[in-house]
């Protein structure tokens, strides 16, 4: 297949899709054993989207590659979709994702050790966004429900995978006083 | 009528202690205890007059930094070369560094929502029938079952005789589901009044399900439930 055509069936398939296709997800639909050219193709796509300067560009979040709008037009989009723009996420939210996002697979008693507070409310929130999901059972006395994060909170955060966001060692405090 | 506000200046006692520190520009591994312990006292003192409803864990905290000022205060029993090697603020000062990272890290988290938030996707489409693709568990059943428990309960008092057989209940819902694959899990329930008679219904339903006759499926976790047919076949074996 000459790189064209493949470039011009995965912009159909992102253009398409609702989420992010992943490469093997992309290679599978198109027939092709070979991923390289299908993550060639990709990303010679992402290159155009990104010379033509249009209102569109090719993300590469959440393992997989999505056509997304460009930022700069979203006040445009906000008013055809308002529901999208309304929800955002509480500071106790945030703060109990960080701790899944670095500590997972975690049980809410360990989350709760780090925070001070009680954090079922904001886990069952969590698990409603589908930005975190159950990943199991420890195993301790009670087999306490371990969490996770989700391919969801990586979009919903534009991650490309979980090594995107900064370690813990480089995470300096802000310095006091 | 008791009138609360829930406390969201702070996230937690451990944000506040965060806070006083911050405030005072102390150092985390060096806190003056009895300052802080004082000037803590005194905002859980003013979160009282003003009738802010604050959590028990703020006391949690109040409690630690008590504890750990009578540890300093008092002379120790144990030998004091072990003594000397352990500061009592160890503990808290490495729980609020760990804490302060999360809370830098939930901060990079919000930069990035915040410029995610103005790029739009594809949205997703309307669910269709082979998004309901979760089992519902025996608690999501009883989650829904609770809120039509709740919209009976101000329905008019009656003294009727019912019909309040599981048997006939099930045959019922067989019926409701002839020639369908699904039904919504609240049609089976509608036109019934009376908590006895929502009751019987539920435990058809979860005979039903135990049998293997019908599935009660979900498209995404707390969705709403879709009660399935089973395929002809399997109900023959059974």
């Amino acid at each position: 297949m000459e790189i064209k055509e493949l470039k011009d069936i995965i912009e159909c398939l992102l253009f398409f899709s609702d989420k992010p296709l992943g490469i093997d997800k992309l290679a599978k639909i198109i027939e092709i054993n070979n991923c390289d050219q299908v993550e060639e193709a990709v990303e010679e796509l992402k290159k155009e989207y990104e010379m033509r300067n249009s209102g569109l560009q090719v993300l590469n979040i959440a393992q997989g590659y999505q056509i997304c709008t460009r930022s700069e037009f979203s006040s445009w989009v906000g008013k055809l979709y308002k529901s999208q723009t309304t929800f955002k996420l509480s500071l106790p939210a945030l703060e109990t994702l960080s701790i899944i996002a670095y500590k997972q697979p975690i049980t809410r008693g360990e989350i709760e050790k780090i925070r001070g507070v009680d954090a079922s409310c904001v886990l069952r929130t969590l698990l409603e966004k589908r930005l975190i999901r159950i990943s199991g059972r420890k195993k301790v006395p009670g087999r306490p429900i371990l969490y996770g994060t989700t391919q969801e909170f990586l979009r919903y955060f534009g991650l490309r995978d979980l090594s995107e966001i900064p370690s813990l060692e480089e995470i300096k405090p802000p310095v006091s006083g | 009528m008791d009138y609360r506000v829930r406390l969201e200046v702070f996230e937690g006692p451990l944000d506040s202690l965060l806070h006083l520190i911050k405030k005072n520009e102390l150092d985390i591994f060096n806190i003056p205890i009895a300052q802080i312990t004082a000037d803590y006292l005194n905002y859980i003192k003013l979160f009282r007059r003003l009738n802010l409803d604050f959590a028990g864990e703020f006391l949690v905290i109040a409690s630690t930094l008590i504890h750990i000022k009578s540890r300093m205060l008092l002379p120790s029993i144990e030998t004091p070369e072990e003594e000397e090697l352990e500061d009592p603020r160890a503990e808290l000062a490495a729980k609020l560094m760990e804490y302060q990272k999360f809370k830098e890290a939930a901060n990079i988290l919000k930069e990035r929502e915040t410029i995610q938030r103005d790029i739009y996707g594809r949205l997703p489409m309307i669910p269709q029938d082979e998004d309901y693709t979760i089992e519902a568990s025996l608690f999501d059943l009883l989650d829904a079952f609770q809120k039509l428990v709740l919209r009976a309960e101000k329905e008019v008092r009656e003294i009727i005789q019912e019909d309040l057989r599981v048997e006939d209940r099930i045959s019922e819902i067989l019926n409701l589901l002839e020639n369908k694959r699904f039904i919504n899990f609240e049609t089976i329930f509608s036109g019934q009044r009376t908590k006895r008679l929502l009751i019987v219904t539920f435990l058809a339903l979860l005979e039903l399900i135990r049998l293997r006759m019908v599935f009660a499926r979900q498209a995404k976790p707390f969705g709403d439930i879709r009660i399935y047919r089973a395929k002809q076949e399997l109900v023959a074996q059974g």
